[in-house]
């Protein structure tokens, strides 16, 4: 099978892909389009950003998205179309962007600028997230020049950039396929399917194949570990595992919705889990990384985990013999080891919506606030009445194997009076629900006393206070 | 002599072709097809003896084309800048882990990292010292202990009406160039060698791989056209990757490129240098620093490298701003089997100013003073201007410089509305600080400090300059290309920036220690003029005048007007040389490095800054909320080239101090090896409120339009980072009369320690 893909106005096309090739390799050595630049090979630096359009659910206009080249792989690209940092300006014509960052000293060495530069273009055309502030639209790019002034007042500065999908909406439907696409290289298979009960089928048939969504930790298996992989299965074209139903009960996700586009519906969820999201990887990786990929794959930190296993979320896996659902926090039993059978896949995640009496609260520390794994990622629900908690769900990623509910620390609260008093006994009681390690993003003794604390930042933001540097209001003379 | 005019803000030379993707990079370099690819094969051993290497499954690994060990090198096997320790391919031994044991190259860079993991090293492990302590006891150092000293400082603490002592650490940071290191040699005819290499010292190379190939320095050229990004991290630690490809090359005759993994690059290469400071101040009741006993200790890694250049530039900076009349500075330079400290902005510059930054602080807390109030009584001054080494402060700018910053930045006002946050705000806690940089301009090795340039004038009026500086984002080509098109009074547009190369100017010393466009650009100047006055006395022949003037207009001989293009033809019928070459080295410096004292810099530069941060003080996490900056280039070369690598410094300087954080185990290995695990800040850890302010004033000294250096002093003003974070800790218990100890960086659990420690 042939890979196919637009580039600007040019079809490319790929026969015999090695399926754990990189987008950013294939651009720079057998196309010669070195503009896109390889800082970190693991979707860390963002020099090798990308865009990639889609077409919509609606399939009338195309959703771009600024990924990194470096963890994509060629068939996650089939029938979708790319721009790179030499496709904008055409003719030797600067865009307004690329005028206004070249006059203002929005690059030194310019080794990550090219990177910069389709990140924003991206806002400019309207791409995902396109509507966050552009620090955030650049938290993926990192530069060790400039300091970033010029480049966020570039950003600023640039409005929306007309441009006219059309013709390209046309190209894409043309491409688009609609039965399961599979290729081989040597003796390893690859596969994309367009359905659940195709991927259900692939599944049983090949139950050791790679499941892989976003990439954004399978990539790293292949550019740091330098693996093999036999058997892969793409699980970017599966409109059923894409949707999201946000009903007043609470939000259903399926297992292909990338981070970036579940952003809003958390943040309508509730703020913090929308803060959450918005902290989680730069744009480029929460344009990739999926809900869940970031369950299946069973990291003891996870960020989105923690935050659903508080709010109560239930998560459903399915098989050939059909679905099975369970409590978010039994489908991860220990470190590596998660509750899913030979030939099952994870469907879907419901997460019901806070009630009027619940208190949520959700906190991920890290060193650096943007693109930082956490090392503790905290979350509680508390439901009080008239000032008394009748229900408590806590849970806590980076604290132990799994992301795991304190359940002493639950039962000190409930059923207790909301008071400093109560919060003081359950911080008291979380000290031995946890016995985290040390390692290179925070000691045990660190990890204890800043997750007890943050019951405590709970407890002061209900009373008024400010309880996030975040939440300051800019200083300065 | 230069003219003092301003010079335009030109944006970078290369601006157009960095937003286009269009600026070539070494690995942008289109490959040839029969190019070879190479990786290490490192150490996983701390300190070892090498029993045996069995390399069988390398070299039967698929694509490798061949895989050479320390006896395939036929010369000197020597990547070091001077101490000759610094191994191609380890001999015998390993000394830390990451070290290069044996070289791969094959068909694709996959293929040859692949192999380089599938290689059999079989140790004699040793007993490792991997921290300044360990290698304290183990008494393993690179040189004795250094003593910079003045007076008697242990009779003065003594005498002195207060005393107090303290101590604290100081992290590492790895560079972080974009860019990592990535060579690509090619063989010539005849033994001769050309690489093009991403590095700040194509000389050093050049000569490093003459010896290692036991050919001449002039078999082997070396060429820079841009680095993406450098630091420092490029000054020694790019030629084992070009000392490596050019081996191969020429032992295979098929190209070769060294294209470094991101996480083999942090492994492998070098770092700034940890610190651990210990102190014992005397001062009096205005805070005034009557005997201080400084002791800095760093940790060097495996090799010598440029360590005792490095501790000594943290020596010559642990007085800053201030006087210190009775002062003893010992300087401990350990080696531990960790990979060589190195270079990196700033050069040790930065761990000494902290160290005295932190002794103001610690007696300003002590007697419950203002800081800024403590640091100001201690200030040089007339009858108060000498440095411990001996050194006249001849430029002290430094008092009206913070006066101006405290009135612009209203220093008093905001210290105020801080307090009163403080008084009302239970969880979250500011903190102000405004520090001052004195950071001392040129090579403390003396005679690094000279340049060379060549300059051509077509006979079409157009110029090529070349010069021995390389760019690395730093916009020296772009303030270069200014100078000489000023010297013929043409547009910038004129000049033609080209790649940096041995074969054109020799004997080049590193672009660093900020003194790239003092040195190249008085070169460039010097080979211009030349090409000028030849000029105008061929114009004075010509037309018989005296009154020979370049200007926009054209050049006027009289009362004739010409093109500088028809000049140039008119001079090249005239058989006129149109090229010339230009020379500069730094007048009046010198030093006596084993009395320490001298004058090691020909000036200072200056600036300070005001910064604002809070904590929350029951996560420990931060954030710098504001920055005001006054900062002096002196007559500035490019006002906006300059106040990019302020800001840019600032913010590098604020990952060093917070969020970069090195992590070693206790087998020797670096945990924190990618961007996943090391933070460098990103855009929102950038202050949302930034003012830069350039200072007015030229340099005293005579340099190229009288501007100062500016690549490495602005990276310390991010001191006033630490200190704000210090004070937001103190707030926490305002009551208690000493200082929160924290250590940098300061990360969320560095401060919640901090935290913990100043409230008990």
């Amino acid at each position: 099978m042939t890979v196919r893909f637009l580039l600007d106005d040019m079809m490319v096309e790929l026969a015999d892909v090695d399926p754990t090739a990189t987008l950013l390799d294939h651009l720079r050595y057998r196309m010669r389009r070195t503009g896109t630049k390889e800082g970190c090979a693991e979707g860390d630096c963002g020099a090798c950003t990308v865009l990639v359009g889609d077409l919509d659910s609606t399939r009338d206009a195309v959703t771009w998205r600024a990924v990194n080249a470096c963890i994509l792989f060629l068939p996650m690209l089939h029938g979708k179309a790319l721009l790179t940092v030499e496709s904008l300006a055409k003719g030797g014509v600067l865009t307004p962007l690329q005028t206004c960052m070249a006059e203002n000293g929005s690059s030194q060495c310019g080794f990550c600028t090219p990177g910069f530069v389709m990140s924003l273009h991206g806002r400019s055309i309207g791409a995902v997230g396109h509507t966050l502030p552009v620090a955030d639209v650049i938290a993926g790019n990192l530069c060790r020049c400039t300091g970033y002034g010029p480049i966020l007042a570039a950003g600023e500065s640039i409005g929306p950039e007309p441009h006219d999908d059309a013709a390209l909406v046309a190209r894409l439907k043309a491409l688009a396929e609609t039965d399961t696409v599979s290729g081989s290289f040597g003796n390893r298979k690859w596969f994309i399917p367009r359905n659940p009960a195709a991927l259900a089928d692939l599944l049983s048939e090949y139950p050791d194949a790679r499941l892989v969504a976003g990439a954004t930790d399978v990539g790293l298996w292949v550019t740091k570990g330098l693996q093999t992989i036999d058997t892969l299965v793409f699980l970017g074209d599966i409109p059923e595992l894409a949707r999201i139903e946000d009903t007043p009960e609470g939000l259903t996700i399926g297992a292909t919705v990338r981070y970036a586009d579940a952003h809003d519906a958390f943040a309508r969820l509730h703020p913090d889990l929308g803060e959450l999201t918005r902290r989680l990887g730069g744009l480029q990786i929460r344009n990739a990384g999926t809900i869940g990929g970031n369950i299946a794959n069973g990291s003891p930190i996870g960020d989105g985990p923690p935050a659903f296993i508080a709010l109560g979320a239930t998560l459903t896996v399915r098989g050939v013999d059909g679905r099975r659902t369970m409590p978010l926090e039994d489908y991860f039993i220990a470190y590596g080891k998660q509750d899913l059978r030979p030939g099952e896949f994870v469907e879907s995640l419901h997460i019901p919506r806070p009630g009027p009496h619940d208190i949520v609260h959700i906190s991920k520390l890290t060193r650096r606030f943007d693109s930082d794994i956490t090392a503790v990622c905290g979350a509680l629900k508390l439901t009080v009445h008239d000032d008394k908690i009748t229900n408590a769900r806590v849970a806590f990623g980076g604290m132990a194997a799994t992301p795991k509910r304190a359940t002493g620390c639950e039962a000190a609260l409930t059923n207790q009076p909301f008071t400093l008093a109560t919060i003081q006994t359950a911080m008291d009681a979380l000290r031995t629900d946890y016995a985290p390690l040390t390692d290179v993003r925070g000691s045990a003794p660190y990890r204890i006393e800043a997750a007890a604390n943050l019951l405590l930042r709970l407890w002061y933001k209900s009373q008024g206070e400010t309880v996030s540097v975040l939440d300051l209001e800019s200083a300065g003379a | 002599m230069p003219d003092h005019a301003p010079k335009p803000s030109n944006p970078h030379d290369s601006a157009r072709l960095h937003v286009t993707g269009a600026a070539l990079y070494v690995d942008d370099v289109g490959e040839p097809g029969d190019m070879l690819h190479l990786a290490f094969g490192q150490s996983s051993e701390a300190n070892a003896r090498i029993t045996a290497i069995d390399l069988a499954a390398v070299r039967a690994a698929p694509g490798i084309v061949a895989v050479f060990t320390a006896a395939d090198i036929p010369g000197a096997n020597n990547v070091s800048p001077v101490a000759k320790d610094d191994l191609l391919l380890a001999d015998g031994e390993v000394l830390y882990v990451g070290q290069p044991v044996f070289l791969v190259a094959a068909t694709s860079q996959r293929a040859a990292r692949a192999a380089a993991r599938l290689g059999t090293i079989y140790y004699e492990p040793r007993p490792a010292s991997l921290t300044i302590d360990a290698a304290r006891k183990a008494k393993s150092e690179i040189e004795p202990t250094q003593r910079m000293a003045r007076g008697d400082a242990p009779a003065a603490l003594v005498k002195a009406q207060h005393r107090l002592s303290g101590s604290f650490a100081m992290g590492g940071q790895d560079h972080f160039y974009l860019e990592g290191q990535v060579a690509i040699a090619t063989r010539g005819e005849d033994g001769q060698v050309h690489i093009l290499s991403s590095t700040q010292h194509p000389s050093e190379i050049q000569h490093l791989v003459a010896h290692m190939l036991d050919r001449n320095s002039a078999d082997i050229t070396v060429e820079v056209r841009r680095m993406g990004g450098a630091f420092g991290g490029k000054e020694t630690q790019a030629a084992a990757f070009a000392a490596a490809a050019a081996l191969v090359a020429d032992t295979t005759g098929h190209p070769a490129k060294f294209r470094c993994d991101r996480d083999d690059d942090m492994i492998m290469t070098g770092k700034r240098h940890d610190f651990a400071v210990a102190y014992d101040v005397g001062y009096d009741d205005e805070g005034r620093l009557l005997a201080l006993q400084l002791r800095l200790a760093s940790r060097c890694g495996a090799t010598v490298d440029l360590s005792p250049a490095i501790n000594d530039r943290a020596m010559f900076h642990c007085d800053n701003c201030y006087w210190l009349p009775d002062v003893e500075i010992l300087s401990e330079r350990l080696k531990t089997n960790t990979v060589s400290a190195t270079a990196f902005r700033g050069f040790g510059g930065p761990q000494g100013m902290l160290a005295i930054e932190r002794i103001i602080d610690d007696v300003a807390a002590h007697l419950s003073r203002d800081p800024l109030e403590v640091r100001l009584a201690n200030l040089y001054a007339p009858g108060r201007d000498t440095t411990p080494y001996g050194m006249t402060v001849a430029d002290n700018i430094a008092p009206p410089l913070i006066a101006k910053l405290r009135r612009d930045a209203r220093y008093d006002a905001r210290r105020q509305d801080v307090d009163a946050f403080n008084a009302r705000s239970p969880i979250i806690k500011k903190g102000l600080a405004l520090t001052p940089v004195k950071f001392g301009i040129s090579f403390t090795t003396t005679h690094l400090n000279q340049a060379g340039a060549l300059v051509h004038v077509y006979a079409d009026g157009s110029i090529q300059i070349n010069h021995g500086g390389t760019e690395m984002g730093q916009g020296l080509h772009i303030k270069i290309a200014q100078i000489v098109a000023d010297v013929f009074a043409l547009p910038v547009s004129q000049v033609r920036i080209t790649a940096t190369r041995t074969d054109k100017v020799p004997n080049t010393s590193a672009t660093a220690a900020s003194s790239g466009a003092d040195l190249n650009g008085m070169a460039a100047y010097n080979a211009a003029m030349t090409i000028r006055d030849r000029l105008t006395d061929f114009l004075k022949r010509t037309y018989d005048c005296d009154d020979i003037r370049f200007t926009p207009e054209g050049v006027v001989a009289g009362t004739e007007r010409l093109t500088f293009r028809d000049l140039a033809r008119k001079a090249h019928m005239g058989r006129i040389s149109l090229s010339a070459t230009g020379y500069y080295a730094t007048p009046g410096i010198a030093y006596d490095r084993a009395a320490h004292k001298g004058r090691p810099f020909y000036y200072f530069a200056y600036g300070a800054a005001l910064t604002e941060v809070a904590i929350d003080t029951l996560t420990g996490e931060h954030k710098v909320l504001a920055v005001d900056i006054l900062h002096d280039v002196g007559r500035s070369l490019n006002p906006a080239i300059d106040i990019g690598q302020i800001e840019g410094g600032f913010l590098q300087g604020q990952g060093w101090l917070t969020t970069e954080q090195l992590v070693f185990d206790e087998h020797g290995r670096l945990l924190t090896h990618s961007p996943a695990t090391y933070k460098i800040p990103t855009a929102s850890d950038r202050p949302r409120h930034v003012t830069i302010a350039l200072w007015d004033g030229a340099n005293v000294e005579p340099t190229v339009n009288r501007s100062k250096a500016v690549g490495e002093p602005p990276f310390m003003l991010a001191i006033a980072v630490f200190s704000a974070l210090t004070q937001a800790i103190a707030a926490t218990a305002p009551d208690t009369r000493s200082l929160p100890p924290l250590d940098a960086p300061a990360t969320p659990e560095a401060i919640l320690r901090a935290i913990a420690g100043h409230r008990t």
